[in-house]
């Protein structure tokens, strides 16, 4: 597989090293009321679609650069490609 | 012995001759020739037995497809079993032997098989060798180990090399066949950077096997010329001898190129092999297409082969099986076969054409509406007996016999990814259908265009749109005339009423046992494979797929594509296991990374250990000393005595630096972080996000903004790549930064009460190493030796007073010769990884063995170190009830009650009396070793509510060792838990 890297363009995929849904970004509040029920979602529970599919990978034997990668999983086709970074801050991960 | 069978002509070079061995015959070929063209013009038809019920057969085809004639090449290391005849190209003094048979091919015992063959039908594993049960490991798989087989390895290390490399094309050409080539010139010409890849020796594909013109050349010349051109151009790559294996994502294939098979050895520094990845931005299937058999009674006899293999032999290498041949074919295509071997001069008994209204013969006899329906010939085909339109029945003789059922597009690597071939009614055929591969597009004859002429122009024409897709502009070469034949075909698959009628003749099915398989309701295709064994073979069924599926059809009354649809998986061809490897193996398996204090441990004969890619000194044996326990003790004894030194560069080190650095650290450690004043060490905790711990080390902080984190060796790379994540995706916006610094520091550890006195004489005059200068825990950046940048930490793993010492790597080695020479007045040991992990063990630390990726700091005995005024990762399920119940695991000190006895790792702890099962099972033991300080075995475990069970008495027990005794609770501080000595 390809990853066509934000900043470098197209790496081999042999660079990089998977972790899983994207979702893990979206790292719950710890001081909710919820937050142990939240924290097990977030922790245990994922979606595993037939699809196109968030997912982190890091650019291990690159830049380390962490990337939030949308693959389709029947496919591998990848229609998209951003810094994680970049990711966590549109979804409020700002201080 | 001469050749025999060797005809006029061909593409061989008759100016040289070459000797070769079969078995234990010495014959002549030309460079040119395959094995098989050279076995054959020896007149040697029978080359292998077969794999279930050991029947002669001889090559069934001319090229990589072929299912029979498979043999082992060469001799010695480098002896190849199930290399195809076919493909091998001869060279001079090759050798080779027939395999699957005893004592001799011509005379094989197991060939009683054959005469055994009902008990053998198809799902015969499943009913024969059911019972008993203990008879299959012990008798029925070891016998049909032996009877049923392949050829034999060496067991020898290969001693040859393999590479990787990697290229990269706008456009790669998979095949250079007509359509191939055409494509080539149209794309090179337009200034693409193309690459044109073909498994045979020579480019060309079928125009090397058959007789047409191109133009005004011969198809053989025009070719060559073209491939000649081709090469000549710098934007073009002609790969040879180079099979595609693989589609893969994203426009990238496998390829393996054969540098040095045809050679009697490969050539100094030359590999044998290369397995290319091939990155492509557009890629054209030009592979041609394969002819399939018609299946009838006795159809596998050395002699029959395919009609399309008869013409490549006699065109291509002038050989011929026979000197009478007849041809079965549903098809014009087998008529070409016998006016091409009349032109070599060859006697065409008969053709026997399935098609009432067949075409007439040329010079040839034709018997119309005719089947084949049995033959004969022990070794060898002599004769066939013919049933014409009429039922009449007549034996013809003849030693060979060319057979067509038509052609089937290649479509092989349309099928690597979720291409579903589709049934094209028109040309009675499976081709390429569903999504293919990103990028690839497929001509001539894989796409189903059977004609030269369709094949030039298909490849010339895709080729030309890619390169106007790719905004290029399309330069078009000039294409030469050629043939343009339709194809005129009445399908025919197998000849009623055929029962010993091989149908996949490398796996030995037939079409009795499809009809068996479908009669036992293995109707789906997938469960005819499986059970037959149907097209699982070394081939893939690329001969007898179609013609199993057409059976299948024909006895569930159902049309071929309702049956289902045909499918290949990489590699395209067995591939030796060396190339996937490469360089890979024995030492180079994996890179060795080596300390910086390596060769000064080698030299001083220290025992190394394999911990991740590290070697590390495992221990120092000195002489005398015949036990590594002996070394060992030493080593433990004289570090607590006096001083020890250990290279500790294996631990990872992270920098930690940015205004938000202590707030990072806050986050990735469950401790707190935000108040360590400069200067200061402290121990950190980090859990997973589960609660469950993940690793354990220290962070020393330089400068308000500078940490220096430490992790275990084995973790180095998980918890870099972790504490990015949380840096990168949780929080993006810290001011901090991370980079690996493990490689740039050597850091030794200098251990015992006379780790000070032995600093002093390294460090600079003005470094204060005083208990109050710098004290348990301090750490800082110094000066050594004169001047070179160094970082000091006062840490202790071994529980004596302790530093760490770090100087840039470069100056490891003459560190660790200055250390050692400063200390001898101490006599100063280097101790190694035992002796680290007993003083560990007497310290009671926790390490790999306790962070085993089960435990929580609660477990551990740090429960009150996951700070609830902070976040950090892993704090709130770490609070979880399951993870907090009142009988968790905590961590214990154990000590036999009967101090002579052992303790051995892993073994369980059960209440004295209760069962010995899992229900009553109390914990277990992480570490354990010889205390050389207290003079018997020590341990540290983990025991339900362990923190309120000292001074119990509990049975160790240890089913696999053989170990049950009593052991004792106690502190996992065995030695100074008052921590005085590293404080001194």
């Amino acid at each position: 597989m390809l990853i066509n890297h934000p900043t470098l363009g197209p790496r081999d995929a042999s660079e990089f090293v998977y972790k899983g849904d994207a979702a893990l970004i979206r790292r719950p509040a710890p001081d909710a009321p919820d937050a142990l029920e939240q924290f097990i979602d977030y922790g245990y529970l994922r979606d595993n679609p037939a699809g196109a599919h968030r997912e982190l990978w890091f650019h291990e034997q690159g830049d380390r650069s962490w990337l939030v990668v949308t693959r389709d999983t029947l496919t591998h086709e990848i229609t998209d490609v951003e810094l994680a970074r970049d990711v966590a801050r549109r979804e409020g991960r700002s201080k | 012995m001469t050749q025999e069978n060797r005809l006029q002509g061909g593409l061989i070079d008759r100016s040289r001759t070459i000797s070769f061995r079969f078995d234990d015959k010495w014959m002549k070929g030309h460079p040119g020739d395959t094995l098989a063209s050279a076995l054959l013009a020896n007149g040697v038809r029978l080359m292998g037995r077969s794999f279930k019920y050991h029947r002669p057969r001889g090559p069934l085809s001319a090229g990589s497809e072929e299912p029979n004639a498979i043999v082992e090449l060469r001799d010695g290391a480098r002896r190849e079993p199930n290399t195809r005849a076919t493909t091998a190209e001869l060279f001079d003094g090759l050798t080779a032997q027939s395999q699957n048979r005893w004592p001799s091919l011509t005379f094989d015992a197991l060939s009683i098989n054959d005469r055994l063959s009902s008990f053998f039908a198809a799902g015969f594993y499943y009913k024969t060798f059911m019972w008993p049960a203990a008879f299959w490991e012990k008798l029925y798989e070891p016998m049909i180990r032996r009877a049923a087989g392949l050829g034999s390895l060496s067991l020898q290390a290969d001693p040859d090399s393999y590479d990787k490399g990697y290229l990269h094309c706008d456009l790669l050409i998979i095949g250079a066949g007509p359509a191939g080539l055409a494509a080539a010139l149209t794309a090179a010409e337009s200034g693409l950077n193309v690459i044109l890849a073909d498994e045979d020796s020579r480019p060309g594909g079928r125009l090397n096997a058959e007789t047409f013109a191109m133009g005004q050349h011969s198809g053989s010349d025009w070719a060559a010329e073209t491939a000649e051109r081709l090469s000549a151009m710098p934007n073009v790559r002609v790969m040879t001898r180079t099979t595609v294996l693989g589609a893969f994502d994203h426009g990238i294939y496998g390829a393996l190129e054969r540098v040095s098979d045809h050679l009697p050895v490969p050539p100094e520094g030359k590999p044998r092999q290369i397995l290319w990845r091939i990155y492509s931005t557009r890629a054209i299937l030009a592979a041609g297409a394969t002819e399939r058999p018609i299946v009838f009674e006795n159809n596998d006899r050395p002699g029959i082969m395919m009609a399309g293999a008869l013409r490549a032999y006699a065109n291509r290498w002038a050989a011929t099986p026979a000197q009478e041949i007849a041809v079965f074919t549903n098809n014009d295509d087998g008529h070409r076969t016998a006016q091409d071997l009349l032109a070599k001069g060859v006697t065409v008994t008969a053709v026997i054409d399935t098609r009432p209204d067949a075409p007439k013969g040329n010079g040839y006899e034709v018997i119309a509406g005719g089947t084949i329906t049995n033959t004969s010939g022990r070794l060898g085909l002599s004769k066939i007996e013919v049933t014409d339109a009429r039922g009449t029945r007549r034996s013809l003789n003849c030693g060979a016999l060319g057979v067509t059922g038509g052609w089937n597009p290649n479509v092989s690597l349309t099928c690597h990814q979720r291409g579903r071939p589709t049934w094209n009614a028109d040309i009675h055929a499976f081709v390429p259908g569903g999504t293919l591969p990103q990028g690839m597009t497929v001509v001539g004859a894989a796409d189903g265009l059977f004609s030269t002429h369709a094949a030039l122009t298909s490849g010339a024409d895709v080729a030309a749109s890619i390169v106007a897709d790719l905004g290029r502009t399309v330069t078009r070469p000039d294409l030469p005339q050629a043939e343009d034949t339709p194809v005129a075909l009445t399908p025919f698959w197998h000849v009623q009423g055929a029962k010993r009628a091989w149908v996949d003749q490398q796996n030995d099915v037939t079409a009795k046992d499809i009809k068996l398989a479908h009669q036992e309701n293995f109707t789906s295709v997938e469960h005819l494979k499986r059970y037959t064994t149907l097209g699982m073979a070394t081939d893939q069924g690329k001969t007898s797929n179609t013609a199993g599926m057409a059976i299948m059809a024909e006895v569930a009354g159902k049309s071929i594509p309702e049956v289902g649809t045909t499918m290949f998986r990489p590699p395209y061809t067995p591939t030796a296991i060396g190339a996937f490897a490469g360089r890979s193996r024995g030492a180079d398996f994996r890179p060795t990374r080596k300390t910086p204090s390596h060769f000064w441990a080698e030299e001083q004969g220290a025992v190394f250990v394999e911990v991740g890619m590290w070697l590390r000194a495992q221990w120092f044996p000195r002489a005398g000393e015949t036990h590594w326990r002996q070394s060992v003790d030493r080593e433990v004894l004289q570090t607590r005595r006096s001083v020890g030194i250990c290279d500790v560069t294996t631990l990872g080190k992270i920098d930690v630096q940015g205004a938000d650095a202590a707030a990072f650290l806050n986050m990735i450690y469950c401790n707190a972080f935000a108040k360590l004043p400069v200067g200061r060490t402290r121990y950190g905790l980090m859990l997973r996000e589960d609660g469950i711990a993940m690793d354990d080390g220290t962070a020393a902080r330089l400068a308000e903004d500078h940490f220096v984190v430490t992790t275990t060796t084995a973790n180095a790379v998980t918890v870099y790549r972790h504490m990015e994540f949380v840096r990168q995706c949780l929080c993006p916006d810290m001011d901090v930064q991370l980079i690996s610094t493990t490689e740039a520091w050597a850091q030794f550890s200098v251990a015992g009460p006379n780790a000070r006195k032995l600093l002093q004489k390294v460090v600079d005059p003005e470094v204060d190493l005083s208990n109050d200068g710098f004290p348990f825990m301090a750490c800082g950046e110094i000066t050594v030796c004169g001047s070179l940048r160094a970082r000091l930490f006062r840490i202790s793993f071994s529980g004596e007073l302790a530093y760490e010492i770090a100087v840039p790597t470069r100056y490891g080695d003459a560190m660790i010769r200055r250390l050692m020479e400063a200390g001898r007045e101490f006599d100063v040991v280097p101790y190694g990884t035992e002796a680290l992990g007993v003083m560990r063990i007497e310290k009671g630390h926790a390490a790999g063995n306790e962070l085993n990726g089960t435990t929580t700091a609660l477990n551990l005995g740090m429960g009150k170190m996951v700070s609830d005024k902070k976040d950090s990762i892993g704090a709130v399920l770490s609070r979880r009830e399951g993870l907090n119940t009142p009988d968790a695991l905590r961590l214990v000190g154990l000590r036999p009650v009967d101090r002579a006895n052992p303790v051995p790792a892993g073994a369980h702890l059960m209440t004295r009396g209760s069962p010995v099962d899992a229900a009553h099972d109390q914990g277990y033991v992480t570490s354990a070793c010889y205390s050389p300080n207290l003079g018997h075995a020590i341990a540290l475990a983990f025991l339900k509510s362990g923190d309120t069970r000292m001074g119990e008495v509990l049975r160790l027990v240890s089913p696999l060792t053989g170990v049950e005794h009593d052991v004792e609770v106690v502190s996992a501080h065995f030695v100074d838990p008052e921590g005085e000595r590293l404080r001194a």
